[in-house]
């Protein structure tokens, strides 16, 4: 067993409501560290709202949360985020450095203006990306692909270790993608744990060591090799996966056509 | 220009600045109204003030706008946390209620003993003649306070408007800098009432902010060039008011405010539409330019490996290339100028230079289509998106390969006499 200092995320009991509707329910969660863990589950699962509750973005019902064994208030420079990259307004009056320095904002405090300092590891961060040479373009500028490269340079540049990243994955280019897998891959062999939330069921094998399947309540969670069964997928879409079952390999599973409520 | 004069364009022109820098924020975050709503939401503090006070000084007329405002502000973000209601919804809702509100306690303000001609609708459209000295000092420290808000959290205020949430993923008190923020309109939007009134103080603070976008895609240049805008709408709009008896001085401003919009919208180099269209003309000549230059290689290619002479009627290009000849003829008059095309006869031929030219728009074209056709294998590599497609070097011989493979390459090369065909 390991001790909860050597657990990058712990979640307990955790319950989350928009008004009268549960969109998480008694979620309980031990992510390892230094893993790239997959959180996967059908459309409204609570994916996002439960990157966001731990995060305290919104606000939680019940539950407790640590990250490294302290609570997320007092780690908030170690975690680093990456919304979805539709959430802002890319007409924005700013360039990509620009955004990218946000990443240093939380660490700097209030008041202080970035400097130098900050902009070197902007640049840095930048540069892991591959988008160095577009350091001074407009962000309007930017196709769908280098958007979400600047999103995760702002999150490099943060120099978390904890990275929660809301599909990353959805509507980039091939180019991107290759660069995001790369980049996820070296941030593990840095040690740090990545936390995505992913659509596409064909890759979860190629991407992640770890799984989290999740729709509302905790469906299963562990390695992937044990997780990604066709049996809890089954479990996790409620039968609404339908064909797609196939992707986990393993021997089909009788297919429940009635979710549980 | 008097003494008195001076002090009143002094203090609508910093007034201008105090909204046009707030006002950029406003804008930006997609919540140009909120000085609207505040400044409505001040007008029932008005009366009530002077309701419960019986005086007309603008002392404890402006500290109860200030906290009618401050009410609409926490009414706001109540019914944002605790209903349903959108954003705008509650915007609405706290504009009309508190103006309703404020109208009916105006109108038991002039009813009573001491109101009549009390002087409380002016601040509906504004007066500026009735600024005096005391006044302007209280707009130079309010202005010069918001300005210096501004340039301490401005990075925050940044946050706020472009990713407020990735602001509180890394720990920043972002509902705190959204109250202040707010704060700071109400005390912007409250020494502005005087002057321009609640009608149309919002003016102030969106349209300077909205002329500033155009000629700036950089947030520290925008802020402090719509402050400036809104200093010129502030003395302009002053200085007319002032010629005439009576001439109420908020829709000057705003007038004013609105010249300088339109202006911008239409002149700014990037943004202006002037230039808008100006570049999309000159993207739609370059675009024909090209596509007549590619259809004028091809079809000579083709009479050239057909052992014919590589010339072009102007029948052929409507027929085969669907460039109609009306617009064909000018075109190809214009390549003549350049020197690029011969015609003899009714028929046109590429010179060598136009060969040159038209070898490198066809073999440009052509990379192009196979870049699409195997663009899953490329990471990348299209470096400019201008008419001409043009490629990262080290995918070139690649795509040069695939040119072979699919038997596209251009083989009516440049230099050589026409009729040699590669």
């Amino acid at each position: 067993m390991a001790a909860e200092s050597e657990l990058a995320l712990v979640v307990r009991d955790l319950t989350v409501a928009y008004q009268r509707r549960p969109v998480l329910k008694d979620v309980n969660l031990s992510l390892p560290e230094g893993r790239l863990i997959g959180i996967v589950g059908p459309n409204g699962a609570g994916k996002s709202t439960l990157m966001k509750a731990v995060l305290g973005m919104v606000p939680r019902l019940s539950g407790e949360v640590w990250v490294s064994g302290r609570p997320p208030a007092a780690a908030r420079q170690e975690i680093g985020y990456v919304p979805q990259r539709t959430a802002v307004d890319w007409d924005f009056p700013t360039d990509v450095l620009d955004v990218v320095m946000m990443g240093r904002y939380g660490t700097l405090g209030l008041l202080r203006w970035p400097g130098a300092r900050e902009r070197e590891l902007a640049m840095a961060a930048l540069e892991r990306v591959g988008m160095a040479e577009y350091a001074r373009r407009q962000i309007s500028q930017l196709s769908g692909g280098q958007q979400q490269r600047v999103f995760l340079a702002r999150a490099l540049a943060q120099d978390a270790r904890l990275y929660f990243m809301d599909e990353p994955f959805a509507g980039v280019d091939a180019a991107t993608e290759r660069a995001i897998v790369n980049l996820l891959r070296g941030l593990k062999a840095r040690g740090r744990t990545v936390v995505v939330v992913h659509h596409d069921l064909q890759t979860v094998r190629e991407y992640f060591d770890w799984l989290v399947l999740l729709n509302v309540r905790v469906m299963a969670a562990g390695p992937v090799e044990r997780v990604f069964t066709a049996e809890n997928l089954t479990r996790t879409y409620g039968g609404r996966l339908g064909s797609l079952a196939h992707v986990a390999g393993a021997s089909p599973a009788p297919l429940r056509t009635s979710g549980g409520d | 220009m008097d003494a008195n004069t001076q002090w009143v364009m002094t203090g609508t022109a910093l007034l201008g600045v105090a909204g046009g820098v707030l006002g950029s924020f406003a804008l930006l975050r997609r919540r140009a109204l909120v000085g609207d709503v505040l400044a409505h939401a001040a007008l029932p503090g008005v009366a009530g003030a002077f309701l419960a006070t019986g005086t007309k000084a603008v002392g404890p007329l402006l500290a109860g706008a200030a906290i009618a405002a401050v009410a609409g502000v926490l009414t706001m973000s109540a019914i944002a946390r605790f209903s349903r209601l959108k954003a705008d919804a509650a915007m609405s809702l706290v504009l009309t209620v508190f103006f309703g509100l404020g109208i009916m306690l105006l109108g038991a303000a002039q009813r009573s003993p001491g109101g009549n001609q009390s002087g409380l609708d002016k601040f509906l459209f504004g007066q500026a003649a009735a600024i005096v000295g005391r006044d302007v000092r209280v707009i130079t420290l309010a202005a010069a306070l918001l300005c210096l808000l501004v340039l301490l959290l401005f990075k925050e205020f940044k946050l706020l408007a472009f990713d407020p949430e990735f602001g509180v993923g890394i720990g920043l008190p972002m509902a705190a800098v959204e109250l202040v923020f707010n704060l700071a309109v109400v005390l912007a939007v409250v020494i502005g009432l005087e002057a321009v009134g609640v009608v149309l103080m919002a003016a102030l603070l969106v349209t300077p902010a909205a002329a500033a976008r155009c000629w700036t895609d950089r947030l520290h240049l925008m802020v402090p060039l719509s402050g400036l805008f809104g200093a010129l709408s502030g003395a302009l709009g002053t200085a007319v008011s002032l010629v005439g008896p009576r001439m109420p001085t908020g829709p000057l401003i705003v007038l004013a405010a609105t010249g300088i919009f339109v202006a911008s919208l239409l002149l700014a180099p990037r943004r202006g539409l002037l230039a808008r269209s100006l570049r999309s003309l000159r993207t739609r000549k370059a675009a024909q330019r090209e596509r007549l230059l590619v259809a004028l290689y091809d079809l000579a290619e083709e009479a050239a490996g057909a052992g014919n002479a590589p010339a072009v009627t102007a029948e052929a290009l409507e027929r085969r290339r669907g460039i109609p000849a009306r617009s064909a003829g000018p075109q190809l008059a214009r390549l003549a100028r350049e020197g690029l095309v011969d015609e003899a006869g009714g028929t046109w031929k590429l010179t060598g230079r136009g060969l040159a030219e038209a070898y490198q728009a066809a073999r440009s074209e052509r990379l192009h289509l196979v870049y699409l056709m195997h663009q899953a294998d490329l990471d990348g590599g299209m470096t400019d998106q201008g008419v001409r497609p043009a490629f990262a070097p080290e995918i070139v011989p690649q795509l040069e390969q695939w040119l072979r493979q699919h038997g596209l390459e251009p083989r009516l090369l440049p230099g050589h006499t026409a009729g040699e065909v590669g």
